[in-house]
């Protein structure tokens, strides 16, 4: 799971200093379609870009478990509390790939951490919502992750090879999330009248959110040209929350369910998707730590850290004993 | 009969940028640098290939095939695939409702 989660900053030339030949040989390759890999001289500015959006992923992923997980316990029934166990699996999962892939751009796994949970970092905004139903994991399953298969399809075409490769995998483990959460959506939909009501009240919920989930629009990002021809960023947010729009309000619909967006429709002159400003003073409040959930879940995160330094200890420490069976 | 020939290199073969490298095969070679050379013409000759790795068999630690045991599922685990969700009958179920 993951979406975009800040404003893009650059306050200078992203070339400046670079090796003009160098800088030429790098581009050319990714002209070709050719993927970067570690090895290979890149430019600062690109390495800083990618360790950004891949670290950021990386928390986000490890984020994302924590709102879900709260439901565990309580899942209805054996089936469904062993589906959500594997996809919070597949999610902390997914977040080692991606710290093992910002890694070999120089930072360290240590840093990426501390970073996180000193509020350095950022992580998807999403994550920063309170999941007060049962309906309300069945949405993040099915929505939220359909955000993050949009997003993480478009990243895998981008230019550095291990962040690729890391997403392929992640993109298939993906496919069970959406559908498992699809699935438990349905039954919601099609169950008592109390059901539809749980699961119509998370969507409420859950639509801004959502709307913020792909990131500011291209009109407030100050994003440049240069990412986008270092393949560093592939898609503009808007074209990717359009295509969410397209493939998912239909499905919505189909399921007896409402957008809480009176302003929502399609401009069949356009083909574009019109809905009502989510409000970006709120988006920029909560990834800057003060939306009704950022404390909670860095405590969280902060505690699990501390309670799990003997099993670091443990895993680095010299190996003395013998097995007792040969 | 004790194996008195160079040490083993495992091959790992990348035919694009971007791709997983796949193993390939082996080769002997008196250091990693030559076995470089020699996996390149058995194996490199061919087929597109970008890169190669080659990595001393004996630093190579793998699981035994007796004890395929630890991949074995207890139990039916479909519920964590894509394909455990029939999803599309459900939703032509609901649709049918619906219409009634």
């Amino acid at each position: 799971m993951y979406g975009s989660t800040t404003f893009t900053d650059i306050k200078q030339s992203p070339i400046a200093g670079e090796d003009p030949e160098k800088l030429a040989e790098f581009e050319a390759h990714i002209a070709r379609g050719e993927k970067i890999e570690p090895p290979d001289w890149m430019p600062a500015e690109y390495r800083r870009q990618l360790i950004r959006m891949i670290e950021q992923h990386a928390h986000s992923e490890i984020m994302g478990a924590l709102p879900e997980g709260k439901w565990i316990p309580h899942a209805p029934g054996f089936g469904r509390k062993l589906a959500l166990v594997a996809k919070v699996q597949d999610e902390v999962g997914h977040a080692q790939l991606l710290y093992r892939a910002a890694e070999t751009l120089g930072k360290s796994r240590e840093q990426m951490i501390d970073d996180l949970l000193s509020g350095k970092s950022k992580y998807s905004n999403v994550f920063n919502y309170p999941t007060p139903s049962w309906a309300d994991t069945a949405v993040i399953a099915w929505l939220i992750d359909a955000g993050a298969i949009i997003n993480q399809n478009t990243n895998a075409e981008g230019s550095y090879g291990p962040y690729c490769r890391a997403l392929k995998r992640i993109c298939y483990e993906e496919s069970f999330h959406l559908k498992y959460g699809y699935d438990s959506v349905i039954t919601l939909a099609s169950g008592t009248k109390a059901q539809r009501a749980m699961l119509q009240d998370a969507l409420n919920r859950w639509w801004r959110p959502i709307m913020h989930f792909h990131g500011p629009p291209d009109k407030m990002s100050a994003h440049t040209e240069i990412l986008m021809r270092w393949k560093v960023k592939i898609r503009s947010n808007d074209e990717m929350r359009q295509e969410f729009l397209d493939t998912y309000v239909p499905k919505i619909w189909e399921l007896g369910l409402t957008v809480p967006d009176p302003n929502l429709k399609k401009n069949p002159a356009t083909g574009e998707w019109e809905f009502s400003d989510p409000d970006w003073g709120e988006f920029k409040r909560v990834i800057n730590g003060d939306g009704p959930c950022n404390a909670e879940r860095l405590g969280i995160r902060r505690l699990a850290h501390e309670e799990g330094a003997w099993v670091r200890a443990a895993l680095a420490a010299d190996r003395q004993a013998t097995p007792i069976v040969q | 009969m004790s194996d008195t020939q160079w040490p083993l290199f495992e091959v790992f073969h990348q035919k694009a940028r971007g791709e997983h490298h796949v193993h390939v095969g082996s080769v002997h070679a008196p250091d990693a640098e030559m076995a470089l050379v020699l996996a390149k013409e058995q194996y490199a000759r061919r087929m597109a290939c970008v890169n190669l790795w080659v990595v001393r068999a004996d630093h190579i630690h793998a699981s035994d095939y007796a004890d395929s045991d630890m991949f074995a599922h207890a139990t039916d685990k479909s519920y964590r695939e894509a394909f455990g969700y029939k999803v599309g009958d459900k939703v032509k179920k609901k649709k049918k409702e619906a219409t009634k």
